[in-house]
């Protein structure tokens, strides 16, 4: 057994199942806005607004950024814990990386919720 | 008559950390047969026994069975006893298995290789009573091991595999998870929750990220990545 407090879930199963069912709702949402995107001719501030405003949409973008941050954290930690060695190196970019992602998913969600 | 001849170029690898300051590439000629073909171990031996007696290679059994020349043989790691010469092409560049400490020249220092295969427990583990003679087993179960107990250790897959060389100290490697499988699988070993239980940190299997660089090199032709996939849905089914 080898102990990691960086990881996402701290349990390497629990980590690899995420990833895939957070790969599955990402890769949902990515149709979905190819949908959007290829199906109206032209794409609007009303368009997005109206689109935003449904609350359907609004809960697929929390589940899908959501899913962004433990697909993200679980993958770069892993590419993280393979090559940089050094430790206080790691650390600091583990830290950058999960801030980075915390950040991105509050600021989406205020943005979201102010439309 | 002399025995007609031809010349096979070989770029070796070498190092003897008492003397070189930086590892080096040197070339040999050898002299062979024109109409037989030889394995690559023999050849080392020939230009250890006529031209450079210092060169370092372990070898034992000489046919594939115990596992001790693997190198790495023009860019892929093999045995190099069961590798035939007319295999390969000129010159051949023979190196020690990557991602491994070099003792000398050819010879690694297989420690971490091991010690990954003790950390998984390699031998049966039941804690039942002891029958009057032996623990049978139906030839049903005993099938579910042919792919799993051939391998010879020889480490050409972990040191093939780059999320061994990256944490040798933490990922088992397809060679430990191999066995690991090998003994969840056998029918007489009562201790698969605990040999499960002991894998599901974010290491020990989940390092690998099946590119299958253990499949392509085994000279037995054994499957790891199939074997870890074997375990990842035990645990699924498991602790799910």
């Amino acid at each position: 057994m080898v102990n990691n407090v960086t990881s996402y879930s701290g349990n390497g199963l629990r980590d690899w199942l995420l990833q895939r069912v957070s790969a599955y709702v990402l890769g949902f949402y990515l149709v979905f806005l190819l949908c959007v995107y290829f199906l109206n001719p032209s794409i609007d501030y009303a368009l997005w607004h109206s689109l935003f405003a449904n609350i359907w949409v609004k809960l697929f973008t929390v589940l899908a950024l959501l899913s962004l941050l433990v697909h993200t954290w679980i993958g770069i930690w892993t590419v993280i814990t393979d090559y940089v060695k050094v430790t206080g190196i790691r650390l600091l970019k583990e830290a950058i990386v999960m801030l980075a992602l915390l950040t991105y998913l509050v600021w989406a969600l205020v943005i979201l919720w102010s439309m | 008559m002399s025995e007609a001849m031809k010349t096979v170029k070989f770029k070796i690898y070498r190092y003897d950390p008492e003397k070189d300051e930086k590892p080096y590439m040197q070339d040999f000629d050898l002299q062979v047969p024109a109409n037989k073909d030889m394995m690559l171990l023999s050849a080392i031996i020939d230009i250890k026994d006529g031209q450079d007696d210092s060169l370092a290679i372990r070898r034992s059994c000489r046919e594939g069975v115990c596992g001790s020349d693997g190198v790495n043989i023009n860019g892929r790691n093999g045995l190099a006893c069961i590798t035939p010469l007319s295999a390969l092409k000129q010159p051949i560049v023979i190196r020690p298995l990557p991602g491994l400490p070099v003792i000398k020249d050819l010879v690694v220092d297989m420690t971490q290789f091991f010690r990954q295969y003790e950390k998984i427990k390699p031998y049966l583990m039941n804690d039942e009573s002891l029958p009057a003679k032996e623990r049978l087993q139906s030839p049903a179960d005993r099938k579910k091991l042919d792919g799993l107990y051939e391998c010879i250790l020889c480490a050409c897959c972990s040191s093939s595999c780059p999320s061994f060389w990256w944490n040798p100290d933490k990922f088992i490697g397809p060679a430990g998870l191999l066995q690991a499988y090998r003994f969840v699988a056998d029918s007489r070993d009562t201790f698969t929750q605990q040999r499960l239980g002991d894998l599901t940190d974010p290491f020990s299997v989940f390092r690998c990220r099946g590119i299958m660089n253990c499949v392509d090199v085994c000279p037995k032709g054994l499957n790891p990545t199939k074997a870890i996939g074997e375990l990842r849905s035990l645990m699924l089914r498991e602790q799910t």
